[in-house]
């Protein structure tokens, strides 16, 4: 069931479809071939509206891999990798912006805005 | 601590039961995502950015050393090692799989905790002073009270569809550790002159984004009434609460809308049918509550033990003494804060070795007792003052003895952009610049009381509009801004902030804290002049003159 949003959406610049994984919340993104994966790299990135809701339409279909799926924003880097478009999808892409409570691993480091 | 008896014990092993079979069919496809949604908010269940987050409620803020040291259990085995303390007596587990949430459910129940009325538009857990029954301050310990409600939410088959979420929060001394003017419905315990015992009711405080102080609707309630009387307040609700717009369903736009004297008039009508039925409250119903509560065995022990004098000696000590640790309400005992916010780090974690090594020191030293308080850190309500030399040694090796209680550091913030989907801004991180700025503790110690509040949207979970600096986040054409307030309180003096000003952008916040704490030292009248005070003599505008000026 597509959100009312979603069926005035606006897109402006290229976008890809993202979603939780149902069964640990993992983000995950819509790919061409309509299954969905981990990696932004795989996405499949449109840049217009139709494009966009008929990916749209495509992750609702099922929900049992995956929920709330919603059109976010992509920009691409200068070797043309896939690159989240906002800082939320940043955050969701590369994780939280610190280091976690007794974790060795140091915080994501968040490209510039 | 409180012994639930074998009826809880088996809802809450019957409600694990249910929700796995529930987890089963939504991952076999048999539930719909919008069918299971409510079913998995019910037991506390939110899906963040990344990952799901479990809310546990800790009913009162009451904690015992199995229940805690499962907590780190939880957060070991099925989340990243540990957990966050929230502002209404909760614990949040940000990293559990949906698979595995039944199972952790599972090893919660075991110890008699749940998630259940942490979540959806119930009346959520209830919550008090994280001193109950220790502070010599309280006419009364205000957890049987706490109980008394809790038990009658639970059961209550028409709270469980309220127009919106319900919080009621408690105080039983006149200093408000509960922020009982900023909820639902506050109460707050007192005697009269004749001796009784009573409540005043506060009704329509809330924060998010129309904020509220509560207000005054009943002076005295005898504490017999007080279910007839919630129950009053609540028909009143349910009956003219809006439905129709989320923004609107809160009792703070009805009482606000309608006039507190006016939902007063029909609260007190609605209670004249029913205050003498079925919910008067018999003395034995609550001496049978009461008995469930069971104190620690104190003994006669020196107010000033040797053992304190000598540790007095050592300035570490004595700084961490004069900050953390409070007067309890029997001689040779102390109440002890322990800090969940060392500097830069996210306020209110903790790790689950951490959480082990409190419940350790509880066993030890504290009746295997520990609370949880609204400004995210933990308490050891029942210390014998002997033993503090030694407690403080264990806690400072597990980095839990950050003397910064009620200071500039001791921030409260809420998960923001790092974790909440409904996040405009990052609350975390901000947090932690702001604490690294003031990682000097004499200065801050210099500053005195500060408490600041950051949320990362409107919503408010981070309480910014009472900080006596609050911040909150905002979004700018794609890029984090946050407003700030002054003068904001969550105490029996509570009272909204005002703005000071334009947003600024994330870099500039910390730089911006720091010109107000430099404007507070200048314009305090004296040393003992705290920072909330100084705002309310002068209102805004002389901060406002000197910080802008600089930025
Ligand atoms: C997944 C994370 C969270 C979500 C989705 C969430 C959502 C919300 C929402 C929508 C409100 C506004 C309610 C209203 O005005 O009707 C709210 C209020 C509140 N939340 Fe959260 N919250 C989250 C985490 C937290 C955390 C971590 C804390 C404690 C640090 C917290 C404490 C509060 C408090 C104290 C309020 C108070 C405002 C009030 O009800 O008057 N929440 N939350
Ligand atoms: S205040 Fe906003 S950003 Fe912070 S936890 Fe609440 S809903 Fe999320």
């Amino acid at each position: 069931m597509a959100a009312p949003q979603q069926q005035k959406l606006k897109v402006n610049g290229p976008v890809a479809v993202t979603a939780n994984r149902l069964s640990d919340g993992a983000v995950v993104w819509r790919t061409a071939e309509g299954n969905w994966s981990t990696a932004l790299a795989d996405a499949a990135v449109v840049t217009t509206a139709p494009e966009a809701i008929a990916l749209l339409e495509g992750a609702h279909k099922r929900d049992t891999d995956a929920v709330g799926a919603y059109v976010a924003p992509v920009v691409f880097g200068e070797d043309g990798s896939k690159l989240p478009g906002n800082l939320r999808e940043r955050i969701r892409v590369n994780g939280v912006t610190f280091t976690l409570p007794g974790s060795a691993t140091p915080a994501s480091t968040l490209p510039a805005a | 601590m409180y012994v639930y008896d074998e009826f809880d014990r088996a809802f809450l092993a019957e409600r694990v039961a249910d929700f796995r079979d529930q987890v089963e069919r939504r991952l076999s496809g048999a539930l719909s995502e919008d069918e299971f949604k409510p079913l998995r908010l019910m037991n506390g269940v939110y899906l963040q950015l990344h990952a799901y987050m479990l809310r546990i409620a800790i009913p009162y803020g009451t904690l015992s050393s199995d229940q805690l040291r499962r907590m780190a259990h939880v957060a070991r085995v099925y989340d990243r090692g540990y957990g966050h303390f929230t502002t209404r007596q909760n614990i949040q587990f940000n990293w559990i799989k949906l698979e595995d949430l039944p199972q952790a459910m599972a090893d919660l129940a075991e110890v008699g905790v749940h998630g259940i009325q942490t979540s959806g538009n119930c009346i959520r857990n209830v919550t008090t002073d994280q001193w109950a029954g220790a502070t010599p301050e309280e006419f009364d310990d205000p957890r049987i009270w706490a109980e008394i409600l809790r038990q009658y939410s639970t059961f209550h088959p028409e709270f469980t569809y309220l127009p919106r979420k319900f919080k009621i929060a408690i105080t039983a001394a006149p200093k408000d550790r509960a922020a009982t003017k900023v909820h639902d419905v506050g109460l707050r315990l007192h005697r009269n002159e004749e001796g009784e015992l009573g409540f005043e009711v506060l009704v329509g405080g809330g924060l998010g984004r129309t904020p509220f102080v509560g207000k005054s609707i009943r002076p005295f309630l005898p504490v017999r009434h007080v279910l007839s009387y919630i129950e009053a307040i609540m028909r009143v609700y349910n009956q003219f609460g809006r439905r129709d717009n989320i923004y609107k369903a809160r009792i703070k736009i009805l009482v606000h809308e309608i006039g507190a004297e006016a939902f007063a008039e029909a609260v007190e009508a609605e209670w004249a049918n029913i205050r003498d039925g079925a919910l008067k409250l018999t003395d034995e119903i609550i001496d049978d509550i009461r008995a469930r509560f069971l104190y620690p065995d104190f003994a006669a022990l020196e107010a000033e033990p040797a053992e304190l004098k000598a540790a007095l000696e050592d300035p570490r000590f004595a700084t961490w003494y004069r900050n953390s640790v409070h007067k309890h309400k029997v001689p040779g005992y102390s109440i002890v804060t322990i800090s969940l916010k060392p500097v830069g780090a996210p306020p209110g974690d903790a790790t689950a070795d951490q959480m082990d090594v409190v419940a350790d020191l509880a066993d030890a030293y504290a009746f295997h007792e520990i609370r949880v308080g609204h400004e995210q850190n933990l308490c050891l309500p029942n210390v014998a003052t002997k033993d503090l030399p030694e407690l403080w040694r264990q806690l400072d090796a597990a980095e839990l003895a950050t003397p910064n209680v009620n200071h500039i550091s001791d921030i409260i913030a809420c998960p923001g952009l790092d974790y909440c989907a409904l996040a405009n801004a990052r609350a975390i991180p901000v947090a932690q610049e702001i604490s690294k700025r003031f990682a000097d503790l004499d200065r801050s110690r210099g500053i005195g009381r500060l408490h600041v509040n950051i949320s990362g949207c409107i919503n408010a979970c981070g309480h910014h509009h009472v900080g006596h600096i609050g911040i909150l986040g905002v979004e700018k054409n794609g890029q984090e801004f946050y407003q700030i307030t002054l003068g904001g309180r969550a105490d029996e003096h509570a009272q909204l902030g005002t703005l000071l000003g334009p947003a600024v952008s994330y870099d500039q916040v910390p730089g911006l804290i720091e010109d107000i704490v430099d404007a507070y030292l200048e314009l305090r009248s004296s040393p003992k002049e705290l920072f909330i005070d100084t705002v309310h003599r002068l209102g805004v505008e002389p901060f406002k003159e000197r910080v802008y000026a600089t930025h």
